[in-house]
């Protein structure tokens, strides 16, 4: 069966899916929110998205669009550059390689799981930018903002899931 | 002998993909050290990206603030009478000062006659638009809409009304990064309004930043206005910056007088001095002579 033109871009469309999911949760992040006391501890949005592409597809969000997520991550965010980038292509390396450990089990074990990933991740990104600014960064802020990502777990992993049972489901 | 292919293949696929994995890893690590060793290179960089993401982020920001409006609208409706009554006092106050100001204002036109002051220049200003807040614990610092080809320049000082908000850290061409005076990296010449101390007010990505270089027999006490001071020939002094909140051992913190959840519009003002450059690497002198003639 040879498929047509617009079946093969149908199914190219739906493979950035992935990516441009993980793009709008950056950019969502970086809206100016106005909320009095939120701006300092806004959950990291692209960090979860990396982490659940590529657990269920990491075909669709290799470890190059990690990278590069982590990139514009550190352009937008002003941290040094270089940090997310690594931060987001290590927790993708982590995710794909452990992802047949997620497959099958219960939600609360996955959450345990991105738990400690990201709390891996978190502190990977507070000891670079220690290190490049060449003093610590207050760490009741980065436990904050931790606590907020992880709060907001169930909610993202819904929407993702949402998301790619309705758009990836054959593809 | 077909398997024995497919094998090999998967095997060489494998090796690929941990040999793109690990140049990756290099690439992010070799970004972190090229971005200690050659600033300039990596804030082009960033500049342009953040170009390009700009009109992006200004679509987004959009909604975002007419959410807030709204939220703001209902919150304010619902504390309209509290409001109410508080302004009431406020303004008995300001009734007060406001009769002293003027009676200041003619004493001090009056001896800048007297002494022949030289009037301080009118700063050129642009106002620019909050694009982009990631809101970070790692940094505090927000995306403007407005770059070089608008005038923004390096180590400007950024206001929200009267008041200092940060400096501007990097310039793309239609965006730069504001860093507010809480971010870790932020170093802002002060002094002490009553006083006259001066101190150097220190981010470190906590709410109140704190006074460091404070002298050692200077009075500071809770409630005194920290303002600009013109050491380093940064700002002019004098710029309200925040009061004093806590005075401990060793430790002064100021509370600064702009809440950063209230920004949308700042203003990039142009004193025509220096501004705050990098510490790392000092801006050399002609660099900085043809920074002022563009």
């Amino acid at each position: 069966m040879k498929l047509s033109v617009w079946n093969r871009m149908d199914t190219w469309l739906r493979h950035m899916v992935p990516f441009g999911v993980t793009m709008l949760l950056l950019l969502a992040t970086a809206v100016p929110t106005r909320l009095p006391g939120f701006a300092g501890i806004a959950p990291m949005l692209p960090l979860m998205g990396v982490t659940y592409w590529a657990i269920y597809r990491p075909d669709l969000l290799p470890a190059w669009s990690a990278f590069l997520i982590g990139m514009l991550y550190d352009i937008v965010g002003g941290t040094p550059l270089g940090v997310n980038a690594l931060v987001l292509l290590l927790v993708q390396g982590i995710a794909a390689s452990q992802r047949r450990f997620f497959q099958g089990k219960s939600f609360l074990v996955a959450w345990w799981a991105f738990g400690l990933l990201s709390a891996g991740a978190v502190t990977l990104a507070w000891l670079l930018i220690g290190l490049l600014h060449g003093r610590s960064v207050d760490a009741v802020a980065v436990l904050f903002e931790y606590l907020v990502t992880l709060g907001l777990f169930p909610l993202l992993t819904w929407m993702l899931t949402r998301t790619q049972m309705s758009l990836l489901k054959d593809v | 002998m077909k398997q024995g292919a497919v094998g090999r293949l998967a095997v060489f696929r494998l090796l690929a993909q941990r040999f793109a994995f690990l140049s990756l890893v290099m690439a992010a690590v070799g970004l972190m050290l090229l971005g200690k060793a050659d600033i300039m290179l990596i804030e082009r960089t960033r500049g342009i990206i953040a170009d390009a993401l700009t009109p992006i982020l200004d679509v987004a920001a959009r909604p975002a603030a007419a959410i807030a409006d709204v939220v703001e609208n209902v919150r304010e409706l619902a504390n309209l009478r509290a409001e109410n009554a508080r302004l009431k006092a406020e303004v008995h106050g300001l009734r007060h000062w406001e009769t002293v100001a003027g009676r200041l204002e003619t004493e001090n036109t009056f001896l800048h006659q007297q002494l022949n002051v030289v009037p301080d220049p009118d700063p050129a200003f642009i106002t620019a638009r909050v694009i982009g807040d990631m809101g970070s614990a790692f940094g505090h610092s927000m995306l403007l809409n407005a770059g070089s080809v608008h005038g923004v320049r390096k180590g400007q000082a950024v206001l929200a009304g009267e008041t200092l908000v940060g400096t501007i850290a990097d310039v793309g061409e239609r965006s730069s990064r504001l860093l507010l005076l809480t971010d870790i990296n932020a170093r802002v010449p002060v002094m002490v309004e009553a006083s006259r101390s001066r101190a150097i007010l220190a981010g470190d990505n906590r709410d109140r930043p704190k006074l460091n270089y404070l002298g050692s027999n200077a009075t500071v006490l809770v409630g005194d206005r920290v303002v600009t001071s013109s050491s380093g020939a940064a700002f002019p002094p004098g710029i309200p910056v925040g009061i004093v909140s806590a005075v401990g051992d060793g430790m002064v913190r100021v509370e600064p007088f702009v809440h950063r959840h209230e920004l949308e519009y700042v203003a990039v003002v142009d004193y025509g001095l220096g501004g705050i450059q990098s510490f790392e690497k000092p801006v050399d002198r002609d660099r900085r002579r043809r920074g002022g003639e563009n």
